[in-house]
């Protein structure tokens, strides 16, 4: 018995395939969801990919988060759902206003590829309960768009209430506020981050660290001990 | 304007046709008349000017390109050579790959963000019209100086266009070069290479066949981008008289051509297509006559069918058009009916434009009149052919007699350290990273190396792990002094890098730059060129699958170095055997493989200290090379050792110092006796790599290279934070780190 992760296609996903295989390499079951598609095929859990949804148009983010795939993501979302937003997915998670504040241009104005360090500061969110707090980890890091941003007051509200879930470590990649490079909401059942864990899930490629398997690993746990 | 239909034309054969403006000589006007008995049409001109134009016809290089199927080795592996969108490799397990290198060089110097982009983009869709899973991009690059301020303009541009376009298809970019040298001043290189996966039976070719079977158009809509890009801009000199040429440069758009890929892949996958064609340079002329002439039969066309952007674009323009991310399919009719169902689900634009006849005529209609009756062949496949005149250049024996082994040497260890230093940290052996960290490397998952790995390498199959790789090289100041050894230096190391990786090499495409053929020096450079390629493909074994050639790189009278590009193609059967070229582990033990000569003409010791280019360059022997390439393969596949390094530009320090910085572990070095210290870190005598074995494998290992006949030197040991060339200086990590790293940024950030 394992339990089923859907991972969403919007037209311009680029990862799909990818956190298709993260998914399957902890043990769990990936399904495909198409973006024109409300029905979400019973799945326990939701996977936004990184890419660049509908090309980036208007926003990054801004035109997936109105796809029929969405309406039904957020309904669940709210209900309780473990939803994880990589990247795009994440930019898509802050429009949808699933979580608080946007994503700018990087402050360099490039796009940067690298192996980012990051410290896991909450571990009891759905997608990081198999980590440690404090821990540190190495995820591959690639956008353009990833300096996170939110009003004074949303970040000192993220901050009291533990919603900080990374931080970047050693350098700061993209000007993103206080080094934040992911966040959930209230309930720690959505989360977003920049980083890309299902680029480290084997030791063969990419970095060769598998640091980002515990994304997947932790919502195994919860979904089927639960 | 009146219509110019063929009725027209036929009825008034005196009418003055703009044929050089759009870059036809007088000789080849007049047999397009010949062969259509009267004079064309203004679409059928456009569609000849634009087909028989040099980056569309080859008519300069044909002559000699034709020595790569001549002295084509004997290969299996070969399953599509020469003359498809791109040749097909097997790599086995019923996987074929195909990998092809273009230049995209005169638009990315007019406008580098476009250039580039849209220089990605048609290679995509090349490697995805043979059937093809896209799967790894790689960009060879040459810039003018690289404190030269035009270059501040040209290169972040053009890596931004790579960047902006490769990373928004999904395609990890795992490799390819980074070079700069002022005889690209004006006319910097932008090379494009894609690889891409698929079974043998997914193959595709561009032919149309089957009377009735129609002929579908989709991707995007049909603007005025391009126009005349390929006649105007790619065929001929730059030259300041001429007003700017910027609206001949395509307009791409990635997010079209990544739906135009998955949309693709699922008509492939249903086997909908008969026979497909990307349209790239010469748009529809190219794809329509291209598809008609390798097929049986005749193509019917109705042009004013094709979706437009600008509704009051003509005929002509429509059929000159490169507008991006379009594609050309051939249905049966039976499966349209999917086929159009398969582009709806991915928002992708498909209009059926024609239809295959029984005839022998390409006929292209307009609003039900007949604007074009040609054979297609005259337009694909029967352009010109010339047999340019060619000669040694007088200058070649002076540049060759200008021994760069005779220029001063370091005197004493401090000045030789300084040289080093001073060495990598120019800007052609410092590090690359910021420009490819623009880059994404990681997305599909399947990355195992790359750059600055000696090759990329990507994983094929998640079951058997079995894996290819791939490197692109080029060497132009090899070239300049001696273009016969430079284009087969290019093959060796591009076959070394592949085999320090530990994969064997198959095949290779290559991608010819040079200047103006109508120059015979030039002209002269080109055929050794090509000869040596030729000769060298045929002594390794590794056919030519395909590739480019782009000619006009000069500024006036001032070609760029002959750069002949050679990437090689190399399968692993199991990516978990690769050799990376990072030493990571202390205590292993450093042996240097080949022979190190006093050979410092065209080295990029004798570019950065000396400012000088002469002499000639490293000898090439390509027995030691396969010699060499087995032994790296053997090594890595019975785990003799842990990390190897190709030597080339920059010597044997540029390889220690990459490899340990990469590794983040030092070397202590013992300089062999009888060999002067200088040569020993700078030479760059080919047929050499650095390897490290572990010391429990160190009696295999050399007993491997004693029996094979390969030299093998003990240089010395991982160890440490600072490379120690004992007796002569010491170089701490952090320092050499700072001089690698600090340069590009530098200059270009």
């Amino acid at each position: 018995m394992t339990a089923r992760v859907g991972v969403v296609t919007f037209p311009g996903t680029l990862d799909d395939r990818d956190t298709q295989r993260a998914v399957r390499i902890a043990g769990l079951e990936p399904v495909p969801l198409w973006h024109r598609d409300k029905d979400l095929k019973q799945v326990d859990a939701v996977v936004l990919p990184g890419g660049f949804s509908y090309g980036d148009y208007l926003r990054a983010g801004a035109i997936s988060r109105f796809s029929p795939v969405m309406e039904t993501v957020i309904e669940q979302a709210k209900g309780g759902m473990p939803v994880l937003g990589i990247c795009n997915g994440f930019q898509v998670l802050t429009e949808t206003h699933l979580l608080p504040g946007a994503m700018l241009r990087n402050n360099h104005l490039h796009f940067i590829c690298r192996d980012q360090k990051l410290r896991v500061e909450n571990a009891d969110t759905a997608w990081t309960a198999d980590y440690e707090a404090g821990q540190e980890i190495s995820v591959p890091l690639k956008n353009i768009d990833g300096r996170y941003v939110a009003d004074e007051r949303t970040l000192d509200e993220l901050e009291a209430e533990g919603r900080v879930v990374f931080r970047y470590l050693d350098v700061n990649p993209n000007g993103s506020l206080r080094d934040i490079a992911g966040i959930t909401n209230a309930a720690g059942n959505v989360v977003g981050l920049m980083p890309h864990p299902e680029h480290a899930v084997e030791p063969l490629v990419g970095t060769g660290r598998t640091d980002g398997l515990g994304f997947f690993t932790s919502i195994l746990k919860k979904l089927v001990n639960a | 304007m009146t219509l110019d239909t063929v009725k027209h034309a036929d009825e008034t054969p005196d009418v003055e046709q703009p044929w050089a403006e759009l870059g036809l000589k007088q000789d080849e006007y007049e047999r397009v008349r010949a062969i259509l008995g009267r004079r064309p049409t203004g679409a059928e001109l456009a569609m000849y000017s634009v087909m028989w134009s040099e980056h569309c016809s080859y008519k300069s290089s044909k002559v000699h390109l034709r020595q790569f199927g001549e002295k084509a080795p004997e290969n299996d592996a070969l399953l599509v050579g020469i003359g498809e969108n791109a040749g097909v490799v097997d790599v086995g397990q019923g996987y074929a790959v195909t990998f092809k290198v273009e230049s995209h060089n005169h638009p990315s110097y007019i406008e580098p963000y476009q250039g580039a982009a849209t220089g990605v983009g048609g290679i995509v869709r090349d490697i995805l019209a043979m059937g093809a899973r896209p799967v790894a991009v790689m960009d060879p690059l040459r810039f003018g100086a690289a404190d030269h301020p035009d270059t501040k303009r040209v290169l972040p541009g053009v890596v931004a266009g790579i960047g902006g376009y490769g990373n928004c298809l999904g395609l990890p970019n795992i490799g390819g070069e980074v070079v700069f040298d002022a005889c690209y001043q004006g006319n910097p290189l932008v090379n494009a290479l894609c690889v891409g996966v698929m079974k043998h039976e997914d193959i595709h070719l561009a032919k149309a066949s089957g009377a009735g079977n129609k002929v579908i158009l989709y991707g995007a809509r049909t603007g005025g981008d391009g126009i005349g890009g390929v006649s105007v801009l790619a065929s001929e000199t730059f030259d300041d008289s001429k007003p700017t040429k910027r609206p001949a440069v395509q307009v791409g758009d990635p997010f079209q051509e990544k739906l135009l890929i998955e949309c693709t892949l699922e008509i492939f996958r249903e086997d909908l297509v008969d026979g497909i064609q990307d349209l790239g340079g010469a748009g529809l002329s190219c794809a329509t006559s291209e598809l008609a002439s390798a097929g049986s039969g005749g193509m019917r066309v109705e042009l004013d069918r094709v979706p437009l952007r600008d509704a009051t674009l003509s005929p002509e323009e429509i059929l000159m058009s490169e507008s991006q991310e379009r594609m050309c399919a051939i249905v049966e009719p039976g499966k349209v009916a999917r086929f159009l169902e398969i582009c709806e689900k991915w928002d992708v634009i498909a209009t059926v434009i024609g239809e295959v006849t029984d005839g022998e005529r390409l006929e292209i209609f307009w609003h039900g009149e007949q604007i074009v009756d040609v054979p297609p062949r005259t337009v694909a496949h029967e352009g010109p052919v010339y047999e340019r005149p060619y000669a040694r250049p007088d200058w070649q024996d002076a540049l060759q007699a200008d021994d760069a082994n005779k220029l001063a040497r370091p005197g004493t260890a401090e000045e030789l350290r300084a040289q080093v230093l001073k060495v990598i940290s120019s800007p052609n052996q410092a590090s690359k990273s910021w420009i490819t960290d623009q880059y994404d490397r990681f997305v599909q998952g399947n990355t195992v190396l790359a750059q600055p790995e000696d090759s990329g390498m990507v994983r094929v199959d998640e079951d058997t792990d079995l894996g290819v790789a791939v490197s692109t090289d080029g060497n132009g100041r090899y070239a300049k002094l001696d273009p016969y050894a430079g284009a087969q230096l290019a093959l060796a190391e591009s076959y070394r890098n592949v085999a320090a990786t530990g994969a064997r090499p198959l095949a290779i495409s290559n991608c010819l730059n040079f200047g103006s053929p109508e120059d015979p020096a030039v002209m002269w450079q080109f055929a050794e060129a090509t000869r040596g390629l030729a000769d060298g493909c045929l002594a390794l074994g590794t056919p030519v699958t395909g590739g480019n050639v782009s000619l006009y790189n000069q500024t006036g009278e001032t070609a760029i170095h002959p750069t002949p590009v050679v990437a090689v193609l190399g399968v692993i059967d199991d990516v978990n055997r690769r050799t990376p070229m990072a030493f990571s582990d202390e205590g292993h033990l450093l042996y240097l493989l080949g022979d190190t000569k006093e050979e410092l003409g065209g080295s990029a010791w004798s570019q950065v200290i000396h400012d000088h280019l002469g002499g000639l360059p490293p000898a090439v022997d390509l027995d030691r090379e396969k010699l060499l390439g087995e032994i790296l393969i053997s090594a890595s596949r019975d785990g003799m050792i842990d990390a190897a390094h190709d030597l080339s530009d920059g010597g044997l320090i540029q390889a220690l110092a990459e490899s340990c910085l990469r590794g983040g572990k030092g070397a202590r070095i013992v300089v062999p006796d009888g060999l002067d210290p200088f040569v020993f870190l700078f030479s760059e005598s080919a047929g050499r790599a650095v390897v490290a074995v572990p010391r429990s494998e160190e009696l295999r290992f050399t007993d491997m290279c004693g029996a094979r006949g390969l030299p093998a030197a003990r240089i010395g040991v991982v160890d440490g934070e600072t490379i120690d060339v004992q007796g002569q200086f010491e170089l701490p990590l952090a320092e050499l780190r700072t001089a690698h790293e600090a340069t590009i940024p530098a200059l270009l950030a």
